[in-house]
């Protein structure tokens, strides 16, 4: 029973919901896990975001919030318990810094890593997947530069820019099968290898990233998906 | 070296809606400032070592220390100077005006520079007015008070500086008609509202430059077609 009167309408596909979810873990929250159907959206899904129709939405009692970097600081900011809970730094240029490669991760590592897994052909996908090459390269700087040494992004908790990234962590193992190369290039970004193995094992995200040969052959589906559209759509 | 001096610049372009909306919360808050016109054809060395990663205006610079993107710049400086504040207080409303900022940034803005850039596409073109259109339309519909911060404005409204200002230029430069006085009344109405604020009025640029720089680059876009 969710004594927070909280839902979280999202999916264990969907990287998005599963940085809601672990933001909730870190505060300790419980809340009622609703998983959506993409392709047969629920009325409750539609009524609560109606502006995009997307997961993950958050509804706290009545209110509901959208778009999951913004859920992630709601949360934040309603449950302000104490620091060791705290995702978000609290001064107010460490934040701004976090908002910006947050901001950053959803703009170019999102985009490189979805073109490149769902792209048509052998030539965009090599073009995708060098960019995101080249992201990783900037975000182990990133992850030296705030890690100091500690662990995470955020120091030695993890924090929004590690729940905005750690999030991706099983479409990364995904491409891992779809292309036969290592995720993290342990050359490039010794960083970023020993950051994911830390956050992925950390209690307040154990359990919530999907499981690799589940996302995999729900990806597979998703390609067939779009591949077939692809060719039925005219132009 | 102990100083009271706070250093405060703003790298930017007079013709910039992202520049803009600093330049208006800047003046809104009293917060003296350093204005540093770059040349976007010729970046400053400046500009390259303070936004690497994008090497894009505004970047805003507290101490030597700089922010890049607008809506990030504009949470810092409310968050540092709390005098007339742009942002709510409290968690839900907070999430509502960060939401409906990046909703203008992502499906107006967006819509309105593909927009521009489709001239010679018709059906593209089309497509492209009719997504602004309905992102205008869902805008008009969350319109409830004078401004979108209520009785005074906030980032939201700030953030809307491009819908008030920059849009109708691109209109007219386009012929194309997407915000008008009988399609959203609400969203006009603000729109006037807006750019009388003894602020915003202030701190919007002369609009006959604006309206030939951007003249000159659509001629451009046409003739490369």
């Amino acid at each position: 029973m969710a004594t927070n009167d909280l839902k979280l309408l999202g999916g264990w596909f969907s990287p998005f919901a599963c940085r809601v979810q672990i933001a909730l873990s870190i505060k300790g929250l419980d809340y009622e896990n609703i998983v959506e159907n993409l392709n047969s959206k629920s009325d409750l899904l539609l009524q609560s975001n109606p502006t995009y129709k997307k997961i993950p939405v958050l509804i706290h009692g009545d209110k509901t919030i959208c778009e999951s970097a913004i859920i992630v600081q709601y949360i934040d900011e309603v449950w302000k318990n104490n620091a060791t809970s705290s995702i978000l730094p609290s001064n107010a240029y460490a934040k701004a810094i976090a908002r910006f490669w947050v901001s950053y991760i959803d703009d170019k590592f999102f985009n490189s890593l979805r073109y490149g897994l769902f792209a048509q052909d052998d030539e965009s996908k090599k073009k995708y997947f060098d960019e995101l090459e080249e992201v990783l390269l900037k975000l182990e700087e990133v992850f030296n530069k705030l890690s100091e040494g500690k662990g995470f992004f955020g120091g030695e908790k993890i924090g929004f820019i590690d729940i905005a990234l750690g999030c991706y962590l099983s479409w990364l193992k995904v491409k891992e099968k779809f292309t036969g190369t290592k995720m993290f290039d342990e050359a490039k970004n010794p960083g970023l290898v020993k950051w994911a193995e830390a956050f992925s094992a950390h209690p307040a995200v154990k359990g919530i990233l999907p499981e690799t040969d589940k996302l995999v052959e729900y990806a597979i589906a998703m390609a067939q998906g779009l591949a077939a559209a692809a060719t039925a759509a005219p132009k | 070296m102990a100083t009271n001096q706070e250093e405060v610049k703003l790298l930017g372009s007079v013709k910039s809606p992202f520049v803009c909306r600093v330049h208006i919360v800047l003046k809104l808050k009293g917060i003296e400032f350093e204005f540093v016109d770059e040349n976007l054809a010729n970046k400053s060395d400046q500009l390259l070592k303070y936004n690497p990663v994008y090497k894009k205006v505004p970047v805003f610079v507290h101490n030597d220390k700089p922010i890049s993107e607008s809506l990030v710049i504009l949470e810092y400086i409310d968050e540092t100077w709390k005098q007339n504040p742009i942002l709510p207080s409290d968690p839900y409303h907070r999430a509502l005006a960060r939401f409906w900022s990046k909703f203008i940034d992502d499906k107006i803005v967006a819509a309105s520079v593909k927009v521009v850039h489709s001239v010679g596409d018709e059906k593209e073109r089309e497509k492209n007015v009719e997504e602004s259109i309905e992102a205008l339309q869902i805008l008009e519909n969350e319109l409830k008070d004078k401004f979108f911060g209520g009785e005074e404005i906030g980032i939201v409204d700030i953030a809307a500086v491009f819908i008030a200002f920059w849009l109708p230029v691109i209109q007219d430069i386009t012929g194309l008609k997407m915000l008008t006085a009988e399609k959203f009344p609400k969203l006009y109405n603000w729109s006037q509202e807006f750019l009388n604020h003894p602020i915003v009025k202030e701190n919007i640029p002369p609009r006959d430059p604006l309206f030939a720089i951007y003249k000159a680059y659509y001629d451009s876009l046409i003739a490369s077609k």
